[in-house]
């Protein structure tokens, strides 16, 4: 290589730091109430949301400016942004992280409004977070080895010694924390800690997340997953429903089939900003419950939408003697999982 | 031929910008220690004495002993054959040798999953780590042996050792530099990686930590968990350092002869070798994907403008961090090579730090850091690169240390005799014989940061795309397809700067 090539190169990277430096100018804009934007941190898949973000622009003109993340990363970077933060508004996977941001008071107080759009169920009790749709638990099961009857109705006789070493679910995962935190609500510590005792010595398959566990089903790998029902739906339309071997159980009244719900809070300095409460209202309406109902086959919370076709219904579902607030004790359930070897 | 480096201390400059430089990888240190300790040391016990925790250690140090040791054995056979054989297409040969370096592990990880849907725990983590990391064994001991000489295996011929056995005494002493830094650089990123370890079910450090954020949103544990990494990447630095051994750098500018053999059916089973890192790495996830692209049910329109921006964006960024990462890189770089000193050391060691935190980390702890310093960057490229360049300049250390120690201490003596100025000599002594391997680390750092992740997606100005995030998003819902393209360009860009790499060796190869 010579002088030239050198000088070019320099030259090269000078360019793309002067560009850098220049991108950076036109994107720190602080976001002022009002302003007819808003900033939301998402932490659901890029491609389910962004068509709806582009129906609420084209209804309200209100821009919006989308952080896609998982929910774990953007909860962790709210936390750490505490109120210098620039979103406005929070889209959670899963109630877990919003009752995090809720208890670290960096979530503001929600309208009337909006919290009376869905079921009292289905909110935070102080108000400061909204479900905007639901996702029940069910067992993934291998249609070539099983038929639906075989499966059990409930996820305690998994510990049975007829199931060792053929269930795999994702320990780490926020919604598997949420059905034994669950279960240890509904039945009692004593329960639980028997069931995470049973289980871990029953070989169980670990894994990291709901989708791949689903797909070792589905390759014939596994028997049977602790998963949310929408994966299936979702590998369906992917795949083609032909080509599914893995099917699915639900479990109605059992610890081990509950719904759980996404939500959406908006940010402590952001608590005025119309636009923030615009987008939020926006998620508990008509039209972007259906949106949900159809394109990722979670249930709708709002009443009077219609679920996805082929689902029970959310009523069947829930499980009355559970609040969803009650779910907040991860901490203990970590512990439990923790104490015999699952985490 | 060869003397102890310079026992003389380095001017007060160089160790300034070195130790500023040095400073700057204490940002994510200072941040953990506030987070680790903020509950205490009950619950630092606590944590220790969880039963998972042995298991979890064990794991992380198990698959970087094995990874580094297969890294180590296909990179020195993938070497010997890029530099010894005389190779139709060579430059094809060393793009091959070089791509996996640009595909993110959770990218080689899936496409290995896809095609062999048994692979799990420790044999696919080892496997699609070692794909992804031998390129940093191959290319600075490709870079070594091709700047040595071969007299010495045929002076050990002479004597009677026949083949390979010539080959040891004669080559080992001229790579075994280039051969550690490389095998420290693929410890590293092994333990600190978390994309390549979670899709097979294999529990490590890193996992802990990404579940202790993912399910208790736990920063205290999670950043207890990477305090033991920051521990262990310590120890090995401290390793590496002890197994290089005294520096020793060559006295005389002695050029001597490389011996080129011819390929033959008896040497082609390096080639062989040498296409596995590619193929496991590369070829297969890609492929996968292009199948699923084309899948009927799963055809999906390429959104071209989309495609192109983040492209335009992903290669401004890395370069941009490459060069910052350089700034950083050198003057560390320069002193490990030039001199020999306790701060040398704690400065040099100090530099690796940041390649044994796991992505999530140093992104939170710039989150941490711009915020609390400089709010106006928050969420900027600019803020981006610089985290590029903070977490890869660990990867240009090695080069560059390699490179100047290379300078015959002779033409210093003998510049400085003629009456040259430091400035003089910068110029027409020091810059000449070291800027091609200057390029390779600038390039080593682009390369890698065009795939990063994790301090991407936290640090990036909100809505702006790179192919990373790209795929990341596209690989995360159920339609793998539709990540194929992305998949596709990362794979292309990160083969041009390669190009241009093998062209400038092949120029300077001419002129000597």
């Amino acid at each position: 290589m010579n002088i030239s090539s050198l000088k070019s190169s320099l030259l090269a990277a000078g360019t793309a730091l002067a560009l850098v430096v220049g991108l950076s100018a036109c994107t720190t804009e602080p976001a002022a109430n009002a302003d007819g934007t808003v900033v939301v941190y998402a932490g659901r898949d890029e491609a389910l949301i962004a068509p709806l973000i582009e129906q609420f622009t084209e209804e309200t003109g209100i821009d919006v400016d989308v952080r896609f993340g998982s929910t774990p990363e953007l909860s962790a970077l709210l936390l750490e942004e505490g109120e210098r933060t620039p979103a406005n508004v929070f889209l959670s996977q899963d109630a877990g992280a919003l009752g995090a941001l809720s208890d670290a008071g960096l979530l503001a107080t929600l309208p009337a409004d909006i919290t009376d759009a869905v079921p009292a169920e289905f909110t935070s009790t102080d108000d400061t977070w909204v479900g905007v749709t639901g996702r029940a638990r069910v067992i993934a099961y291998d249609s070539e080895k099983y038929t639906e009857s075989e499966i059990p109705d409930s996820v305690l006789e998994l510990t049975d010694p007829r199931w060792s070493g053929l269930v795999g679910f994702p320990p780490g995962n926020a919604s598997f924390q949420s059905f034994v935190t669950a279960l240890r609500v509904l039945e009692g510590e004593k329960v639980a800690e028997q069931w995470v005792a049973d289980m871990a010595k029953n070989s169980p398959v670990l894994t990291e997340k709901n989708g791949a566990t689903l797909d070792l089903v589905n390759a014939g790998q596994l028997d049977l997953a602790l998963i949310n029902h929408y994966y299936w739906f979702e590998r369906a339309a992917e795949l083609g429903q032909d080509n599914m071997r893995v099917q699915i159980k639900f479990l109605p009244g059992d610890p081990g089939g509950i719904v759980n719900v996404t939500g959406a809070g908006i940010l402590k300095n952001s608590a005025t900003d119309a636009d923030a409460l615009a987008f939020v209202k926006y998620l508990v309406s008509e039209s972007a419950q259906k949106y949900f109902a159809t394109t990722t086959f979670e249930y709708p919370l709002v009443p009077g939408v219609a679920s996805p076709e082929g689902l029970p219904a959310l009523e069947e579902l829930v499980n009355t003697q559970l609040d969803l607030a009650d779910l907040a004790s991860l901490a203990e359930t970590q512990a439990l999982l923790a104490k015999y070897g699952l985490l | 031929m060869s003397t102890l480096v310079n026992v003389v201390r380095p001017p007060l400059w160089l160790t300034v910008a070195g130790s500023l430089a040095s400073l700057t990888t204490l940002i994510p240190l200072i941040y953990l220690s506030q987070r680790a300790f903020g509950g205490g040391w009950e619950s630092v016990v606590e944590l220790l004495n969880r039963p998972r925790m042995a298991l979890l250690l064990w794991n992380t140090l198990l698959l970087g002993v094995a990874v580094t040791a297969t890294a180590i054995v296909l990179g020195l056979v993938s070497a010997y054959f890029l530099a010894r054989v005389y190779l139709p297409a060579r430059r094809w040969w060393l793009v091959m040798a070089t791509i996996p370096l640009a595909v993110p592990s959770y990218l080689a990880a899936y496409g290995l999953l896809a095609a062999f849907p048994t692979t799990q725990g420790f044999w696919g983590s080892w496997l699609v780590l070692v794909a992804v990391t031998t390129p940093y064994v191959t290319l600075p001991v490709t870079a070594a042996l091709r700047a040595g000489t071969t007299d010495f295996d045929d002076l050990s011929r002479t004597l009677g050792a026949p083949g390979w056995k010539a080959l040891l005494p004669g080559t080992w002493h001229q790579i075994r530099g280039a051969t550690l830094a490389g095998g420290l650089l693929v410890f590293l990123y092994t333990i600190a990686d978390f994309g390549g370890v979670a899709l097979f079910r294999f529990p490590v450090l890193t996992t802990a930590i990404q579940q202790a954020y993912g399910a208790s949103y736990d920063r205290n544990l999670a950043a207890l968990l990477s305090m033991i990494l920051v521990a262990l990447a310590l120890v090995t630095v401290f390793f590496e350092r002890r197994a290089r051994g005294r520096l020793f750098t060559s006295k005389t500018s002695t050029r001597g002869r490389s011996r080129l053999n011819p390929l033959t059916g008896k040497n082609i089973w390096l080639g062989i070798v040498l296409l596995i890192a590619p193929v496991v790495g590369a070829v297969i996830p890609v492929g996968v994907m292009l199948v699923r692209m084309f899948d009927v049910n799963a055809l999906q329109e390429v959104r071209w403008e989309n495609l192109a921006s983040a492209t335009v964006n992903t290669v401004v960024l890395s370069f941009a961090g490459a060069t910052i990462g350089l700034l950083l890189a050198l003057p560390i770089g320069i002193l490990a090579g030039r001199y020999r000193s306790k701060i040398v050391s704690a400065i040099e060691s100090l530099g690796y730090l940041p390649l044994g935190l796991p992505g999530i980390v140093v992104g939170l702890a710039l989150v941490f850091f711009a915020l609390s310093t400089v709010p106006v960057l928050y969420q900027t490229a600019f803020l981006l690169a610089c985290a590029y360049g903070l977490l890869f300049m660990p990867k240009a250390l090695g080069t560059i240390r390699q490179s100047v120690r290379a300078i015959p201490t002779s033409l210093v003596d003998v510049s400085s005799s003629l009456g040259y100025s430091t400035r003089q000599r910068l110029v027409s002594v020091y810059l000449p014989l070291t800027r091609t391997s200057f390029l390779v680390a600038w390039l080593l750092i682009g390369v890698t940061a065009m795939k990063e992740l994790p301090a991407t997606l936290m640090l990036r100005p909100t809505g702006m795309n790179t192919l990373a995030t790209e795929l990341w998003a596209k690989t995360d819902v159920a339609s793998y397809g539709a990540a194929a393209p992305y998949a596709l360009m990362l794979v292309i860009i990160a083969a041009i700067p390669t190009l241009l790499l093998v062209r400038s060796e092949t120029t300077q190869e001419v002129k000597s």
